[in-house]
């Protein structure tokens, strides 16, 4: 029985098999839509989310099984006070799959240790977002169909974007991938991640403040949200939530087969004028989201 | 300043000068009735600095070498019988460390679920870098 927890705890073959089955599942839908008949996806649902809530619920439906769950931490049990051990252990008896979100740090680690079923972790506060790499990562093999030999841009909050840290780390295990992180200086990919995974593993990496000068060498362009939440101070937001600001002039800039991705939700930091370029791929990216579980929920459950 | 030799017990030699009162306390000898000893800044010819700490113990106690090996590997361990001294140098830093210290990051799952066990892996050993297992922040 096997759970995700964190985008590493795939092997790069695992990764490859989940693109292959997600990009078959894109050509021929009409093969899986039976799939996961009499399954049950729980969805657990800490802290509010969108996208991804919808498109786990969306992908179960789509291989023909069935949802339950809760959408905020005030209408689950918690709410009495009830520990994350025993509410998993109980939903293990009703469901044959758990997603997962939570806003503390190792919550769905502690589920899938408790659950007896595999406990998928739709993020975990600041930390882990493995399905959003996983749809980062199918997005990029569609487009440019490899993981290696790209030179990838990070742009805006680099210091607390999960999902940033998460592809880092899964785009540090192919060959010849050079990063480019662009950020205020405020906003600064974590030491650690410099340390423990760009330069333990010589990937080539540089740092910089202008996404102008940097552009024209860029494969992939990574734009990010700067989130108020993250901030103490109200001034320093401020201050830095217009720094990057994509736009069709800055575009102009870039190769002609660059992709822009984006986590999503965006507020302002792409102007809403990019979105008719070609080479704009947010949208299509939320869509890969839904392929990619689909793809996850069959491998986890073992169903062939 | 003499401490007397001990005829049966456990002489922890080798401390880092200043880690003597704190490694005490960690492994509980405050508890004991016993006699114990802690000598802080003995001159030392090995020792870095050229001071260390020594701690010793005047009983055959069950000591948790995981919490040595966390707190400082280059602590020699003397087990002393009958007057014959058997040394084990160079304890190794457990690969997990369990119940030993606690995850001080407030946004961690264990600051909220008390009875989680605080568990942290050894992920860079060169620089002795402990992460809880679960928010993998680094141990301090």
């Amino acid at each position: 029985m096997r759970s995700l927890i964190d985008i590493l705890d795939l092997t790069t073959e695992e990764i490859d098999e989940l693109v292959a089955t997600a990009n078959d599942i894109i050509a021929n839908p009409e093969k899986y839509a039976h799939k996961c008949a009499g399954k049950k996806l729980a969805t657990l649902f800490f802290e509010p989310s969108t996208r991804t809530r919808l498109s786990f619920e969306a992908a179960m439906y789509e291989l023909g099984g069935n949802v339950l769950g809760f959408s905020e931490a005030q209408s689950s049990s918690s709410a009495k006070g009830e520990s994350i051990s025993d509410t998993v252990k109980v939903v293990g008896y009703y469901a044959d799959i758990i997603a997962m979100r939570h806003p503390k740090e190792g919550a769905p680690l502690v589920a899938s240790m408790k659950a007896g079923i595999p406990v998928i972790n739709a993020g975990d506060g600041g930390h882990n977002h493995p399905t959003q790499t996983l749809t980062d990562l199918l997005t990029i093999n569609r487009e440019k169909g490899r993981f290696d030999n790209l030179t990838v841009g990070f742009c805006g909050d680099l210091k607390f974007g999960r999902t940033v840290h998460s592809l880092i780390g899964a785009l540090s295990r192919y060959k010849n991938v050079r990063i480019v992180l662009v950020s205020p200086a405020e906003l600064t990919v974590p030491e650690y991640i410099k340390n423990e995974v760009l330069r333990a593993k010589n990937i080539e990496f540089v740092e910089t403040a202008n996404l102008e000068e940097v552009m024209p060498e860029l494969d992939i362009l990574y734009m990010t949200r700067v989130q108020r939440e993250r901030f103490f101070n109200e001034q320093d937001y401020i201050r830095l939530k217009d720094s990057y600001i994509l736009t069709p002039e800055k575009l102009e800039l870039a190769k002609p087969d660059m992709c822009v991705l984006h986590p999503l939700p965006r507020v302002n930091e792409i102007a809403v004028a990019v979105d008719d370029d070609p080479r704009a791929k947010y949208f299509e990216q939320a869509k890969n989201g839904k392929y990619i579980r689909m793809a996850l929920i069959l491998k986890l459950l073992e169903v062939e | 300043m003499t401490v007397s030799p001990i005829e049966n017990g456990i002489v922890l030699d080798h401390i880092t000068a200043g880690k003597g009162m704190a490694l005490y306390k960690a492994l509980g000898l405050d508890e004991l009735d016993c006699l114990v000893a802690v000598i802080n800044n003995a001159y030392s010819n090995k020792a870095k600095c050229g001071r260390k700490d020594i701690i010793k113990i005047d009983a055959e106690i069950d000591l948790n070498f995981d919490i040595i090996g966390y707190f400082d590997p280059g602590i020699t361990v003397n087990i002393i019988k009958d007057g014959v001294n058997t040394k084990l140098e160079k304890i190794e830093p457990p690969a997990l460390l369990e119940n030993i210290i606690k995850c001080k990051n407030p946004r961690c799952i264990t600051s909220v679920e008390q009875e989680l066990p605080h568990k942290f892996k050894l992920t860079d050993r060169d620089n002795m870098v402990y992460r809880c297992i679960y928010c993998e922040s680094k141990a301090k």
